[in-house]
């Protein structure tokens, strides 16, 4: 589904974030890519998202060469992915029901379906109560959901989480991170970047280590060793 | 595609709504900018009324000698209105008429009646008024004509040579006007459309968090567009509708100050006659400029 070849990411004038990355992911996994601060996870998923170009190399999402997408279809890519981000990347001035709904009439989808499918998902994630209020008015875990509603509200094929639980307290952070396992179950595919040893050696999924922007491991049942 | 028309106008109200303060100073900064153009606008109407009564007041004068019959006179003036398309009025003034007009004028100064009375006799000649609604060149020509042609002989002088140099002098000042007010109004619209362009570019500035999460959701760039330039045009709408209510008082209270300045010149009734000019002006200058301003920007921040 997702496939790194060789890829170095390279800023002027010349930080490496990443070098001569290979890998694959296939429909349904779940992959964890750990590593310290700066090691390159936020870059692979700029990279994943078409929002970067490799300097070197080519990133394909379903055999599409990024690279040589148009802009309508890197958008069509980015609907078919929910995105969560440790900084949440809320609207700040929609409200809590707009943010949701956004992401579906980004889709084109029907008036009549978006009222009825928005009130689900924030009763399922526990914001039925906040529809009208702004995430501003939302504490850190509520902001999470909040992304995390809007992340799955469209079905996507992928859920690509950078740090979701950077910002949360670990009954929170356990929270986020079993709603994902289950997302998987369901037959999407995750991908997970974080530094956080306790989760990563919990779920015992497929961990891609990063290090200076370098592949250290891709392990199948991984732990957190770095 | 009107669902979607639909919702990206629905946005751009919202935004509007949720952003009070900045919707505010944005609408402020385009009212003074959109009277500023007004003004030039109000200028324009007030320098071609004072050019119009200038060019009203220049006219020639051909004396013709004591003594000629008034049919003759009427008919060089017959043969002068024949001369030219741009001549806009020849007016005889008999003998008779000049003294009275002489009298009426001077009616005051007891020493000028009193040598006109040492004088005896009506010392006024006949003579033809001659206005045109062209540059002096047109004057040169008229009386150069006057005095090379036929009735050459039944002319005792034409008064052109001794205006020549005021009506030159005139009509510089004139173009000079002109001129400064073309370039005037080029500098305003300049700074106008800077300062509109700067002032939505610091709303969005406000708003590239946002543009950078609509784009990573996949929204297009239509949908991201779309609001931000809606918005652009609505703060335009409404500072036109400020701007046009304030012309429109504004020159109603100024018509009785600028009358007494400039009789005859109403600047309301300005306003009335070419209110479609302001309505063209302001709402194209606030929408388009605000609309544009924003597409510029946006798009700016898109290709990033």
């Amino acid at each position: 589904m997702i496939k790194f070849d060789n890829v170095t990411k390279i800023y002027p004038p010349d930080a490496v974030v990443l070098q001569n990355v290979s890998f694959e992911i296939k429909e349904g996994e779940f992959v964890c890519v750990v590593g310290k601060s700066g090691a390159g996870k936020t870059s692979l998923i700029r990279l994943m998202l078409g929002m970067e170009a490799p300097t070197i190399g080519e990133v394909y999402f379903d055999g599409i060469r990024l690279s040589e997408a148009s802009a309508e279809k890197i958008q069509e890519i980015r609907r078919r992915i929910g995105g969560i981000y440790q900084d949440y990347k809320l609207l700040p001035r929609k409200t809590v029901y707009e943010n949701v709904a956004y992401i579906m009439q980004v889709e084109g989808k029907e008036n009549r379906e978006i009222e009825s499918e928005v009130p689900k998902i924030l009763e399922i994630i526990g914001l039925k109560e906040k529809l009208n209020n702004f995430p501003d008015e939302l504490s850190g875990g509520e902001q999470q959901r909040l992304a995390i509603a809007r992340a799955l509200v469209n079905h996507p094929d992928i859920i690509i989480a950078d740090e979701p639980t950077g910002n949360l307290d670990p009954y929170n952070s356990y929270e986020v991170v079993s709603l994902l396992q289950k997302i998987n179950k369901a037959g999407k595919t995750v991908i997970l970047a974080t530094h956080d040893r306790e989760i990563i050696n919990k779920l015992s999924k497929r961990v891609i280590t990063l290090e200076k922007g370098k592949i250290l491991r891709d392990e199948s049942e991984g732990r957190f060793i770095i | 595609m009107t669902e979607n028309l639909k919702r990206i106008f629905n946005f751009a109200v919202n935004d509007l709504n949720r952003n009070k303060g900045i919707s505010v100073a944005a609408i402020f900064v385009l009212i003074i900018t959109i009277m500023l153009v007004t003004g030039l606008v109000f200028f324009q109407g007030v320098a071609n009324y004072v050019t119009a009564e200038i060019k009203n007041k220049i006219d020639i004068t051909a004396y013709f000698k004591d003594g000629v019959e008034e049919e003759k006179v009427l008919s060089v003036r017959d043969e002068i209105i024949k001369l030219s398309p741009n001549i806009k009025n020849v007016e005889y003034v008999s003998k008779d008429q000049a003294l009275e007009i002489f009298n009426e004028k001077h009616k005051d100064n007891p020493v000028l009646s009193q040598a006109l009375q040492e004088v005896g006799d009506n010392p006024f000649l006949p003579s033809l008024n001659i206005t045109t609604d062209r540059d002096p060149v047109q004057y040169a020509s008229i009386a150069s004509i006057l005095q090379n042609s036929d009735f050459g002989e039944i002319i005792e002088s034409v008064d052109f040579s001794q205006k020549k140099d005021t009506i030159d002098k005139v009509y510089s000042i004139v173009s000079n006007i002109n001129i400064f007010g073309i370039l005037l109004s080029i500098v305003l619209v300049i700074i106008a459309v800077s300062v509109v362009f700067s002032t939505i570019k610091l709303t969005i500035d406000n708003a590239k968090d946002e543009i950078s999460t609509m784009q990573v959701v996949g929204a297009s760039d239509k949908f991201i567009k779309g609001p931000f330039v809606i918005q652009g045009m609505l703060y335009g709408l409404v500072a036109f509708l400020v701007c046009f209510l304030l012309s429109a008082l504004f020159s109603y209270f100024l018509s009785f100050k600028t009358q007494s300045m400039l009789p005859g010149f109403n600047i309301f009734g300005y306003f009335l006659t070419n209110w479609w000019i302001f309505v063209l002006i302001q709402l194209g200058f606030g929408v388009i400029v605000g609309g544009f301003s924003a597409l510029i920007v946006v798009k700016r921040y898109l290709e990033k």
